[in-house]
């Protein structure tokens, strides 16, 4: 049996503030495995945003486990949380976050230059995931010079320069208007035929309909978790 | 891991983006340094000054002199000064002691001075001419060349003939455009003839070497500078450059005799070479290259903490950023490097302002004064060192503080 992408059990996080406690997650359970395109979804509040930060290696968790293609994420040091995430995980957000000030070329190599990848491969992988996306003939603009559908290109080709275990989208298309989302999600769903893993955290169903499974937090569980094409077969674990 | 050469196309990039900020963070360093290298540049001149015109002029090279008192001293001590008016004044029968007295071939020469004025034939009158009595030699042992006509003989000297060379800049304003040799000139009304004008010497710290007359010191010009018999200096040459240290002890030797002195009594006069009157300078000089420096490093400190808060500021205004590149990546010694050497570029790039502007500055004093000027690779080397060390300390708190920041919680800003 193939190696899931992402394996967690019981993954809890509290935070404190001030003298209250916050269970944001209160032991989720969840299964990922190589070239599944998930959607998560959940109200505010239900620790979709927390859980998506676990699973990016942004943050630790307070108690459970967490795999990541393998390696056992939970009680790694701040520098192998770093490497993990240039090497293992591509972030697309929802404003992009793209470094204003430098061409689409720079922005796209930035994870290569932290990888330690001399310049000139760096700059002909930048220009040739670049030209994947479309973006070619974009590659010395700086985000202020692109529309919002190509700076998103952007942060795509930036999510997957390092040839990712797993490409991570919180709310890829909230800043942009309806056609230019359809664009994105015909980009989704074609990086998705070419074998990419896909986690897509959206609150918007038609957004989140192009996924194959959706899994649905509330209050730092899992309540529902569907996949499409078995409508009847709701499984939570 | 991002390597140092990318950190500065970065850092130059931000200081382009905020070219205004960058100049106010780094003011301090570049006001501490363009003093620094103002200052060396002005003491190293100074010092090739010194080491070339100055002890040259004023002690003559390979030159022993011997004095009632110390050229330069800046004891402000009244009891030194009082055994120094108690001690004897030197005569010509010293110079002739130490002319027999001595072990090696040497040439010795008196010298008498004063300031006073002269009038030409012509009844043209110039002030404040530097008035000698000397001996033949001193020519020789100063190196005082004569452009036209001669020096007086040792004959001439032996007997007082009235006869007087004068500088470039007296003959100048004596005669004009006459010629001054076989005329005459006079002071206090004795009569001199001009036999020789002597090449022109320059100036020493601004003040003009030109404007002299030299006779002999047995003619009526000794009496006109000081009592009868009574010589200000004795300057003694070797022939041999290597005899200088047995020549300063025989002449020595020769005058505690002559002043009747006991052992263990001190000297009663001043044996002199250009070499001790360096090492003088050389502690003066030593003294300035350390105070200045160190006044400069207070100033530094200050440009430092400058910078320190516009990082910190900086690093603030970009926490968002700061969190894109951990998300993508970048471990706690990359944001680290990149804020160091961000600080560290800026801080040279305003030791390296301040260091051309210290040149132009020392360059302007040069033009202005009379203080000379002349560059310092080694000094320009330490302020552009200065400049990185403090660029280096004061990003380090930043550089810490950014390097610590929380993803999560720095994508969120702004």
């Amino acid at each position: 049996m193939q190696q899931a992408i992402i394996r967690t059990e019981a993954l809890t996080k509290t935070y404190e503030m001030g003298s209250e406690k916050v269970h944001a997650l209160r032991g989720v359970d969840l299964l990922i495995q190589p070239n599944e395109y998930v959607a998560l979804l959940g109200p505010s509040g239900s620790g979709k945003s927390t859980f998506m930060n676990l699973i990016g290696c942004l943050d630790t968790p307070t108690a459970g486990e967490y795999w990541l293609n393998g390696t056992a994420v939970a009680g790694l040091n701040d520098d192998q949380l770093a490497r993990i995430r240039n090497k293992e995980i591509g972030f697309v957000f929802q404003t992009f976050n793209l470094l204003p000030r430098a061409t689409s070329l720079h922005n796209v190599e930035l994870p290569l230059i932290y990888a330690g990848v001399p310049a000139r491969e760096r700059k002909e992988r930048a220009s040739s995931m670049l030209t994947k996306v479309g973006l070619g003939d974009r590659m010395d603009h700086k985000p202020t010079e692109l529309s919002g559908g190509q700076r998103q290109r952007v942060a795509v080709a930036r999510a997957l320069i390092n040839n990712p275990a797993l490409l991570l989208a919180d709310e890829p298309t909230g800043n942009l208007d309806s056609k230019t989302s359809e664009d994105i999600m015909a980009l989704f769903n074609e990086l998705h035929d070419g074998g990419q893993t896909i986690l897509l955290v959206t609150h918007e169903h038609d957004i989140a309909a192009h996924a194959q499974r959706e899994v649905t937090l509330r209050d730092g569980l899992v309540e529902t978790d569907v996949l499409k094409g078995s409508p009847e077969a709701t499984l939570v674990y | 891991m991002m390597t140092t050469r990318e950190g500065v196309r970065l850092a130059l990039h931000q200081i382009r983006a905020q070219k205004l900020k960058s100049f106010f963070a780094v003011v301090g360093v570049i006001i501490g340094v363009m003093f620094l290298i103002t200052v060396v540049s002005v003491v190293e001149g100074m010092n090739k000054y010194m080491e070339e015109d100055f002890a040259r002029t004023i002690y003559g090279l390979n030159t022993v002199t011997v004095r009632r008192t110390p050229e330069v001293n800046f004891s402000s001590d009244p009891d030194v000064w009082r055994g120094y008016w108690r001690r004897p004044r030197l005569t010509f029968e010293d110079a002739e002691a130490l002319r027999t007295g001595l072990g090696v071939p040497a040439l010795v020469a008196v010298e008498s001075f004063n300031g006073g004025n002269m009038t030409a034939e012509t009844g043209v009158e110039v002030e404040n001419v530097w008035l000698t009595g000397a001996s033949v030699d001193l020519f020789r042992i100063r190196d005082l060349d004569v452009e036209r006509g001669r020096a007086f003989t040792a004959p001439e000297d032996r007997a007082g003939v009235p006869v007087v060379v004068l500088g470039a800049e007296a003959a100048e304003k004596l005669f004009g455009a006459l010629d001054p040799l076989g005329r005459s000139v006079r002071i206090r009304d004795i009569p001199f003839r001009v036999i020789g004008i002597l090449k022109k010497q320059g100036t020493l710290f601004g003040m003009s070497m030109d404007n002299r007359a030299i006779a002999p010191a047995r003619s009526a010009m000794g009496r006109l500078v000081n009592p009868r018999g009574v010589v200000d200096a004795i300057l003694i040459r070797p022939d041999n450059a290597e005899a200088m240290d047995r020549v300063a002890l025989d002449a020595e030797a020769v005058m505690r005799v002559r002043h009747r002195l006991r052992p263990g009594e001190a000297n009663s006069f001043a044996i002199e070479t250009a070499e001790e009157s360096m090492s003088f300078w050389e502690n003066i000089r030593r003294i300035l290259l350390i105070a200045f420096p160190g006044l400069v490093s207070i100033a530094l400190v200050v440009g430092g903490i400058v910078i320190m808060n516009i990082m910190l500021v900086s690093v603030v205004e970009r926490t968002r950023e700061i969190g894109i590149r951990k998300a993508i990546g970048a471990r706690r010694r990359d944001i680290t490097l990149q804020v160091l050497v961000e600080s560290a570029t800026l801080s040279l790039l305003g030791a390296a302002v301040g260091i051309g502007l210290g040149n132009v500055l020392a360059q302007v004093v040069r033009a202005l004064s009379p203080l000379p000027a002349t560059l310092s690779p080694f000094w320009m080397g330490v302020a552009a060192l200065m400049g990185v060390s403090v660029g280096v300390i004061a990003g380090l708190y930043p550089a810490r503080k950014a390097a610590r920041l929380d993803p999560v919680v720095a994508l969120r800003a702004e």
